[in-house]
Order: structure tokens, then sequence, then C-alpha cells
């Protein structure tokens, strides 16, 4: 545009702002608390905390040890004894449920925490740095981008083996390209403001700049990316361990249960079908905080304009 | 509701009524909240009826409803559009559509968005008439399509209108929707400030085009902007529209020479005056948004002759004369008090050269690159010291390469010297050394962009103060709610954030901001052009005071030549990448020496 | 050269490069890495020096890296992709049925997945905030969020098991018999493919065609009078084309990934579970045929959506960036 518009004031269509202008105004509480009201978000919040509950407290409350056989392999359920009945082995599947959430969760935040490291950290970097810097970087992540992430994971399992650790680093791993590119967008949008500009005016260095400029505008995107892939990191974590790739026998584990007993599915189909609901409970309730997040973000950059 | 012949009034006998607004409300969608409220309007026959008004005043708003069209999260709550007769808001959706494009149409502001981006330019053109079933074969068509284009001056060769919207410039992408508008003939057309994202030469062209084509079909035309000199060119009627609601409306004359309503004085008084004849006065505070107005008169909190009777309750209309209706419970004593009284007369001496002083800035024979392509040719210029210098020129033209050049924020390739005091500047402000880079300071374009919306006002004016000085806290305090008082702001809004504060108020602090290192050298960049007039006039007053009484040396850069007298001694007029023309502003306004500084000046509406 | 030969060429090249440093990463994982394969492979046979020598040789593993990058590289482009480890035969063998299989797999579940997910997106959009429009997109919303394998149990235990055993839960696809007639056997897996996939094509499609509803040109054709049907077909229609190819391509392309699990549940004889076999094997050789496989479909899959979006963009046919 030749002359730029002169009403950005008019914002006529844009209901008054909902935030309270006496409020703090960290962004990330503002996009916190303004998912909060969704109910969507409620909900996920809600599930989320149940099945966290669930498997952190769950061994306390087990009636049995996981690697107690109490009854032959793929009895049905007898309340009260066996409330879920017994597994392909003959474990008690309630205990082994019970058990059985506590690696999933704590590897899928782990590795989400690691590829939002390296991912926010690529993508700052590629967002305000010089051209060339960017360029190879990106060309870089592209080669990772490449493989499916389940693929660069199974890759990287064939030679080296089953590793616990192994397996959240290269889930971590094949998440950073992704929230590189994320990170990058929102790097460039707010690197090319006028405040950025400001500070560059002033001397200060770059690399303060990054962190005490940029770092904070691109908090909320960071937080949706972060609900995002904790979903997909449960899903690639429990689904390793379905492949055989995660938790060992005897470990209780819900991903390593849906396949050991999946061969007796039809007479006995609890030990596989509770874990596979806990799972899928858990991935929908990931994914609503995530959305409603997600909304909220959108919905304050209406109300308080960008920059 | 004008059922009486306007006469006297200085415009054209008697002609029908053709467009008739009623009793117009439009509120947001689902909050219910004003937009715009008992909007009554008239516009006749051959008539140019101009809608001003400022941010936030809803006059955007109001073009669309004409249509009965509202956007997303807006809705038409009542009220009535009359055209010949027929009621638009009442109508069926297949009647509605009959008459859009055909009896009533529509310019866009950004016609870059609204003309599709995936469609020729043809098939857009000719749409418009397939669907309102002109003319009895594809023939008749395509020739009413070469009569349009000529109208518009564009060509109608099948090269042409194979294009797509995004090979045509700005100001063609803007005579295809007047093309397009036109098309049908219509009796109405709504024209949402056509020319506000073209420069001003394509600007005076796009006026005349809309101004023929008007007066030769006899359209009524409802020309929608914030500008109120482009307006008093082209429009017969004025209806000023403040905080939702028509305030004044009359002729052009009425408005301009008698107007009733202070909000009227007060804009005309903010118009920056090209002659140099008049000062500019700022209207002080800003305009409420919708859900936030005051009750009663919006515009008390502004107002020089509010009583207690505007706070309670909104005025009434009342006729000042036939035809000239004004909504303020003091309007006689507005009127009786002669417009020609109240101008405040610009102190000439402002702009007169003083004695030789020394040179701040230096530039020559800069020619500066931006990947690989020269966007400054060999410049030469000088800022001396106490001075204001404006660079003027259009979009392009390099006014704003130039001063990113001298502050440093130019990160390509530079040919030449750039000096301050005499010692060259690096190119890049980081590697210039701590002193200069206090002594030059910048204020960039947009309030919306400059300030960190994450950092409180505090943390804001903290960061100079942090990189130059060497303060402890409580000195740090102290000299913040100095600089604020400076540009004055009040100091209770330390504590806050910047989209607390409105558009005027940004740009403050973002004065403050720069005021705060306690530099030698303002450079201005383009700093009122996201803001009302009104606004506007404002900062210009407090800069112009800033740089007297502490004799900055400024650099202006701004688009609009109107405002170089009211804030500069000196002013450098540039176009293409070079400097056309280079003298103390008197001279170069009075007696321009260049073609294009003599054309710009033709061009640039006058009130 | 005219600039959308230009634009094309680069991104080509570009996905060459990708796919070139694609197959070091390969190589490099499989060959190159400490862990040493001939070690892993012979496991505690390794202390006998002679078979580990001769087993390092026998795969060329003590020549310099790059010889032996270039000959695997060489061998990979002639289709030479070395011997299974696991079943003595070329790899290329192995593979030629299994790839098949997966392809129709993925065919299927593209075939069903696009059309339904475009209807539902731009109704969804068309129609927001309708009952139709929640319910369809609280669904998206949890079906996106299930793993694939999730999705895939519920569905056996659906279907196959316990509610209706109209489906067989395991798909034993007879070698022997052509594909077209074992069909009903891709059902089940192609089913769950399809439910893995379709929800984020349609939130994405009825996001970018919401979008295309609320821009200024659409508001235009309104106001020039054009009956919906136009709007929607002439103006709106041909915007929405370039965001819904990229987000198809791209979601296609994860299928690509999505099958290794869901071929394992449904034990279906294809790319998919054969890697994972593989890995469980270590069965080298296997193992990089396919990964390489995968990569370059996911490549060309991103790089088909890149073309076709500047092929139906008029400003990027032109040249504008």
């Amino acid at each position: 545009m030749s002359t730029p518009e002169i009403i950005i004031n008019d914002s006529e269509l844009v209901e008054p702002p909902v935030i309270n202008p006496g409020r703090r105004r960290s962004e990330w509480l503002m996009t916190l608390s303004e998912a909060w009201r969704m109910g969507r978000t409620r909900i996920g919040v809600g599930i989320f905390g149940a099945i966290v509950l669930l498997a952190v407290v769950g061994p306390w409350v087990a009636p049995y040890s996981p690697t107690e056989f109490v009854a032959p392999p793929f009895s049905p359920p007898d309340i009260p004894k066996m409330w879920l009945g017994s597994d392909y082995i003959g474990h008690d599947v309630l205990t082994r449920v019970l058990y059985g959430g506590r690696t999933v969760i704590l590897l899928s935040l782990a590795a989400t925490v690691i590829g939002l490291a390296m991912g926010v950290t690529l993508g700052l970097i590629t967002g305000y740095a010089r051209r060339w810097i960017d360029e190879t970087v990106m060309r870089i992540l592209d080669v990772v981008l490449a493989f499916p992430q389940i693929v660069l994971t199974l890759l990287f399992v064939s030679i080296l083996g089953p590793k616990l650790w192994l397996i959240v680093l290269m889930v971590g791993i094949s998440h950073a390209p992704r929230i590189a590119r994320v990170t990058r967008a929102a790097t460039l949008e707010v690197a090319q403001r006028d405040f950025v500009h400001a500070a560059e005016a002033f001397g200060i260095a770059r690399w303060k700049i990054l962190f005490n400029e940029i770092l904070p505008s691109i908090t909320s995107p960071v937080l949706v990316e972060f609900g995002l892939r904790l979903t997909y990191s449960i899903g690639l974590i429990a689904a390793l361990s379905f492949l055989g790739f995660g938790m060992q026998p005897p470990a209780a584990d819900w991903g390593l249960m849906i396949n050991e007993n999946r061969i007796g599915i039809i007479i006995q189909p609890w030990p596989v079908f509770v874990p596979v609901l806990l799972i899928g409970i858990l991935t929908i309730g990931t994914n609503l905080i995530a959305d409603g997040l997600g909304r909220a973000l959108v919905g304050i950059e209406r109300d308080t304009g960008v920059g | 509701m004008e059922t009486t012949i306007t006469e006297g009034t200085g415009t054209a006998p008697a002609r029908e009524a053709v467009l008739s607004v009623e009793g117009l409300r439009i509120v947001l969608d689902p909050s219910g909240v004003d937009i715009d409220d008992d909007v009554s309007l008239v516009i006749h026959r051959g008539e140019v009826l101009g809608l001003v008004g400022e941010s936030a005043s809803g006059k955007t708003t109001v073009g669309t409803s004409l249509l009965d069209y509202q956007r997303r999260g807006a809705k038409i709550a009542g009220g009535s559009v009359e055209i010949d007769g027929r009621d638009v808001l009442a109508m069926d959706p297949a009647t509605l559509r009959s008459i859009r494009g055909a009896a009533i149409s529509y310019v866009p502001q950004d016609s870059s968005a609204s003309l599709n981006p995936a469609l020729r330019i043809g098939k857009q053109l000719i749409e418009i008439l397939e669907v309102h079933g002109f003319g009895a074969s594809a023939a008749d068509r395509e020739a009413r399509l070469a009569q349009m284009m000529a109208e518009v001056l564009l060509p109608s060769d099948k090269a042409f209108l194979r294009r797509y919207p995004h090979q045509l410039s700005g100001g063609q992408q803007q005579r295809v929707a007047i093309a397009m508008a036109f098309a049908n003939r219509p009796k109405v057309i709504v024209l949402d400030e056509p020319t506000t994202a073209l420069d001003v030469t394509t600007q005076a062209h796009v006026l005349d085009t809309v101004r023929d084509l008007t007066k030769s079909y006899g359209v009524a035309a409802l020309y929608i902007t914030h500008d109120l000199a482009v307006v008093s060119s082209l429009a017969d009627r004025i209806a000023v529209m403040y905080a939702g609601k028509v305030v004044e409306v009359g002729t052009r004359d009425e408005l301009f020479d008698d107007g009733h309503h202070p909000y009227t004085r007060k804009l005309l008084a903010s118009i920056p005056d090209i002659t140099g004849e008049r000062a500019l006065r700022g209207i002080p505070g800003w305009a409420p948004r919708p859900g936030q107005r005051p009750s009663g008169c919006s515009f008390t909190p502004r107002c020089d002759w509010a009583v207690d009777k505007c706070r309670e309750a909104f005025p009434p209309a009342e006729d000042v004369s036939p035809g000239h209706r004004v909504r303020c419970w003091r309007y006689k004593e507005v009127g009786a008090h002669r417009v020609a009284d109240a101008i405040h007369l610009r102190d000439k001496s402002l702009s007169a050269r003083e004695t030789q002083e020394h040179e701040v800035i230096s530039v020559r024979d800069v020619t500066a690159y931006y990947q690989h392509k020269e966007t400054l040719h060999g410049i030469n210029a000088v800022l001396s010291e106490r001075q204001c210098l404006s660079l003027v020129g259009e979009s392009g033209s390099g006014k704003t390469t130039l001063a990113r050049c001298i502050a440093g924020l130019h990160p390509h390739k530079i040919v030449g010297d750039i000096e301050l005091a005499g010692k060259p500047l690096a190119r890049d402000a980081r590697d210039r050394p701590r002193a200069t880079r206090q002594s030059i300071q910048y204020i960039f374009q947009s309030p919306y962009s400059s300030l960190n919306p994450r950092k409180t006002i505090a943390q804001i004016l903290s960061q100079p103060l942090k990189v130059f000085f060497d303060l402890s806290r409580n000195e740090m305090e102290d000299r913040m709610v100095k600089v604020l008082e400076q540009v004055a702001l009040d100091s209770s809004l330390l504590s806050r954030y910047p989209d607390q504060l409105s558009g005027g108020e940004r740009q403050r602090l973002a004065i403050a901001r720069g005021l705060a290192a306690e530099p030698t050298v303002l450079i201005c960049d383009e700093v009122t052009s996201w803001l009302d007039v009104s606004v506007q006039a404002a900062i210009i007053e407090l800069l112009a005071a800033l740089q007297r009484d502490m004799g900055l040396s400024m650099l202006f850069v701004t688009h609009n030549l109107a405002l170089v007298r009211s804030i500069s001694q000196e002013v450098a007029v540039m176009n293409d990448g070079r400097i056309v023309e280079y003298g103390l502003v008197d001279a170069v306004l009075e007696d321009p020496q260049a073609d294009y500084t003599k054309k710009l000046l033709s061009d640039t509406p006058t009130v | 050269m005219p600039p959308l030969l230009k634009l094309i060429l680069i991104r080509i090249g570009l996905g060459l490069l990708t796919l070139f440093l694609v197959s070091i990463v390969v190589f490099a994982a499989t060959q190159a890495l400490p862990g040493d394969t001939a070690r892993a492979i012979l496991g505690k046979e390794a202390a006998d020096k002679a078979r580990y020598e001769a087993l390092r040789e026998q795969l060329g593993l003590d020549e310099p890296m790059t010889t032996q990058y270039l000959s695997w590289l060489g061998g990979v482009v002639t289709g030479d992709l070395g011997n299974s480890l696991v079943q003595d035969k070329p790899v290329t063998e192995l593979l030629s049925r299994r790839v098949q299989n997966t392809f129709v797999l993925v065919l299927i579940a593209a075939l069903v997945s696009v059309p339904v997910s475009l209807f539902l997106g731009s109704l969804t959009a068309l129609r927001r905030d309708s009952k139709f429009d929640v319910t369809v997109t609280v669904g998206s919303l949890s079906l996106a969020a299930l793993p694939e394998f999730v999705i895939g149990i519920l569905l056996i235990l659906l279907f196959a098991t316990q509610v209706f055993t109209w489906l067989p839960a395991v798909s034993r696809i007879d070698p022997t018999v052509p594909i077209y007639e074992q069909l009903e056997l891709f059902i089940l897996p192609a089913l769950t493919l399809t439910l893995a996939v379709a929800p984020y094509i349609t939130r994405i499609l009825r996001a970018s065609t919401i979008e295309v509803l609320e821009s200024e040109y659409v508001m235009m054709a309104r106001l020039k009078g054009l009956p919906d049907r136009l709007v929607l077909n002439r103006h709106a229609v041909p915007n929405a084309l370039a965001p819904a190819i990229q987000v198809t391509a791209l979601n296609l392309a994860w299928l690509a990934g999505g099958v290794v699990v869901v071929e394992y549940l449904f034990n279906f004889p294809g790319i998919g579970s054969l890697l994972v076999d593989s890995v469980a094997n270590r069965d080298m050789p296997m193992v990089q045929a396919i990964c390489l496989i995968i990569a370059a479909v996911y490549v060309l899959a991103n790089l088909s959506a890149d073309i076709l979006t500047i092929l139906v963009s008029p400003r990027l046919r032109t040249g504008l960036r």
C-alpha cells in the first residue's frame, strides 16, 4: 500500500476488550485464563487431571502387585476379587491398569519438553538470524521432517535397541522441526515490528533482544504447540510400547498391555479395552486443552490488536 | 425526512431525494452495543454527500448498511434505507440481490483485497452486467464493458482484461472497482474511502473520475472519508459523524464557513493548512470506541462548550436553516462565534530560518541500495542545528530510506558520507559508539508496532535510560516522570500497558522514549500517518513546541505536503530516490521550481 | 526462462536435495553409527574374530565411509537394495508384494477420506455454528486426538468381536490370490486410516473455507448482487483450492507413517508391518530400504503439494513470490 491505512483504531467490528485493564498482563496468563473461559478447555483439563491422578495414585490403591499371578490366564471379571479379570498370563488386569499409566505420561511429558526446548530455540534463532543461518538450519530440519515421526524413531531403535531414553529422545527430536516451524513463523512476525527495530537502534545486543523483546511475545503460540505435541507424544509413545519397543514385559504399561492381550480379545476384552479407553480419553483431554488455548490465542490477538 | 426544498443554501435548485436513510441503527453482534445510532441522511440526484468522521465514528459501517449488508460481528438493528421510496432493509433476498450492483452499488476502500485474486478482471467486470441481465447479447455487454473502461481511463483490449488483479497498480485496481460500480448506471453509489490507499496524484485522478461520472449520470453518491480536504473539493453536502451519530449536516459552504457544532469547528481547525495561514490546533483526548461512549453527548469530554446538560442527554437534531441540521445543545452560541474570529493564525516566524547554524547532520552523495537495486541516488542534504527539515514525498520516493540511513537502520549497502557534527557515521547503528546512538533518536510510524505490548510503560521508558545512562532507581523514576510531563502524559500511566492507551497517547509515549535518551537529533518517520486528523494536529503541535524549546534538530518525514509549514523551516521534496527540490519552506511552497513539486502542490487537496 | 518453470524447477531441486540428505541420514544411521552392525547381528558370536571379520567384509564395512555410501547409493538407484539379513533374499523381491499391498491400502484410505473431508469441511464452514457444525467439529477434535492404534482397536472391538462380528480382525492376505478378490480384508485397516486422517483434513478445510467466505472479495461479490451459488462456485472455491490441496497432500503424506502401526495391528502384509518386524530383527538392509521408501513418499507428497499450489494460484503462477 502506498499510504498506510489511517483508521487503525477504527476497530468498529471488534468487541470491546474483555480484559480488565487493571489485571496483570503477562501474555501467557492471559491466554490461559481466556482458554479457561471455554467449556471445552475445562472438560479437557478435567479429563487430563483425572487420568493423571489415576496414573499417579493408581499403584497405591491397586489390590495386587502387577506381577502377581492371581488367576488362570484370561479369566473373566469376578467382582469383587478381580474387577477386570486376568490378563494373558494371569495377572490382575485392574492392578496392571492402575500401574500402567505412569510411564506413558512421564515419558510423553519428557519427550514433549525436549522437543519444545529444541524446537523453540531453533525457531527463535532461525527467525531472527541472518539469512544463511536460517536457510541452512531449515534445510537440515527438512531432512528430519522427511521422516514420519514413528519411522524416524524406529530407524534409531533398530540400531541402538529399544531403550526408553532413546525413544524419548527420538520422539522429542522428531517434534523439534515441527515446533521450530511454528516458532520461526511467530518470531519472524514479531521481529519485523518496530519495537524490535527500536531496540536495535538503541544498540542492544541481538541475543538480548531475542530473549527480552521477542520471546515474551511468542509464548502463546508456544503454549498451544505444547498442548498439541503432548497429544502426539502420548500417541507415539503408547504406540511404540504397543509395537514392543517401549516398556518390556513384565512391566505394567498401557501400550504394552494392549499388545500382550489382543490375542485374547474375543474372550477377554478388558485388558485391551480399558487401556485403550484410558489412552484415548487422555489424548482427547490434551487435545481439548490445546484447542482451547489455540482459540484463546486468536481471540486475544483480535481484542488487543496486533502489537 | 427532508420534504422541503433546500433554498438559498448555495447549491443547485430543487432535486428529488433519491436516497433517504432514517434512524439507522447498527450494533455489535452479539453484544448489542451501538456502533451507529439514529443516523438519518438524504441524498439527491446528482449530489455527492460526504460522510466525514474519524476513528470509531461508525461511518464505515453505515456504508455497507445501505446495501443491507453487514460483516460478521455487526448487525443492522433498526431504521430504514429508502431508494426511490423502496426500503432496502425490508426487501426479500431476491429483490435485494437485484438492486445490489444495479440500483445501488459500492466502491470498496481497498480494491487489492476486494477484487478476487483468482479471477481475471475481465470476468469480474462482465459478471456485474451478466447478473443484472444487461443487454440482449454478449456483444452488447462487451460494448458496454468497453465504454465502462473508457470512462475510467483504462484500456479495454483483450490482453488487459485477461490480467489478474495483482497485475494492476493500486490506482488501476480502484478504477476497475469504479467501473464496476457505474456499470449498470445505478441510482445510488456508496464510496468507502476509495482513495485512502492511493498516493496523492492517483487520488486526484480518481476523484476527478468520480466527480465526472456522478454528474453525468445523475447518481446520488455517498462519499465516506476521514479526509475533509478531499471531501471539500468533491462534495456538495457534508455530514459529520462522531461516535456513531451524525452531529451536523449541511452544504459544504455551510459547514466550512458556518459550522455550528463544536466538533465540526475543531475538526476544521485541525486540518493542515498548506497556505500556512492557519495554525494547526488539535483536539485533546480521543474518540471513544463502541461500548465506551459516555452518556449524553459523546463529545463532551473533549468539548470547550460542554455544560452539565450535555452529560445528561444527547441533543436532538435542530435546523439552523433549511437543510442545515445540527445536534448540539448550545449550537446557537457556537454559531454566533464567528469562524473567522476563531482561527488561530500561524506564527510565521516559526518557519523563518535562523542565522546560519552549524551543520548537525550532513549527507553527501549518498546512494543506498536494497538487494542490488538503487533506492537512493546521489543525495545531498544538510540538517542544521535547531532546525527542522521536512522530507516530503510519496511512497517509494525514498524519504523513509534516507531517514533510516541516517539513523543507522538501513543494514544494506550505502555509498557516500553521512556525518554527525563532522564525524562520519557507521552504517549500522550497532556499530556506532554509544554517544552517537544516543544523539540520534528515531520515532517510528506506527504507534501500534513500536511499543512492546508485553511491557509496561515504565519498562519501555527505562530501556533507553538503562542503555545510555547509569542511574539509580529513584533517578530513573524521576526522569521517566519528567519525560512524560514533556509529552503531556500523566505519570500514573507508568504501570499501564500500551494497549490501554489510545493511538495519540501511544505516539506521545514513543516520543517520550526518544526524549528520554536526551538526543540532539530527532527523526520522526511519518509519525502521524496512522492517527486521526485531530490527534495528528495535537502531535504536530507537541513536536513543534519540543523542537523549539529543547533546541532539537529534527528531521520530519511525511507524505503530506500540507503539514510541512506547521513544523519545519526547510523542506526537501523527494521523488524516485532523488531530491528534486530543496529550500526554505515558504519559498518552496509559494514558488516551486521543480515540475514534480508543482504537480504535488496542485494534486494535494486543500480545504 | 518463464518464472513459473523456474519456480517449479527450484522446488524440484530442493526436493532432490532433501532426498539426497535423507539418504545420507539413513545410511549414516544404519551403517556409520557406533553400535557396530556386524557386532549387533552376530550378538554373542561376535567374539569369534574370524566370523566377525568375514561378516564385516561381506557387508563391506571395512571400506572407508564415503566409498560405502556411494556404492550403497549406487545400489539404491539401480534397484539393488541388498539382501535381507533375515531371509537372505534380495530386499526388492521381498518388498514388491508388500509395497503393492500398502499402496492399495493407502489408496483406498485416501479415496475415501479426501472426498468425505472436503464435503464435511466445506459444509461445516457454510453452516457455521449450526448443530451440524458443532457436532462435526467436536467429533473431529476427538478423533484427531486418538492414536491410530486406539482407533483400530476400537473398530476391532466394535466390528470384529464384541458388538458385531462382521469383519475379520486380522488380515491374512493370501499372496497367491489377486488383491481385488480379497478387498474385504482391507476394510478395517483402511477404515482406521481414514478415521485417523479425515478429522485433520476436515478441520483445516473448515478453517480455510471460513477465511475465504469472510474475505473482502466474497463480500464484494455479494454486494454486486451475485446469487449465492455463483459467489460460492466462482469466487470462493478457486481460492479455497490451494489450502485444500496443501492440507490433503500433507495428510496423505502422513499416511505413509500411519501405516506402520495400523498394519502391525491388523497383521496386514504391507511395508509398515514389515518395518516393525525388521526393526525387531535388526534386519538393517530391510530397515534402510523401507525408511528410504517412506521418506521418499513423504518428500514427493510435499513436493507435489507445493507444485500444485503454485499452479493453482494465479499470483504464484505469474511469478510473484
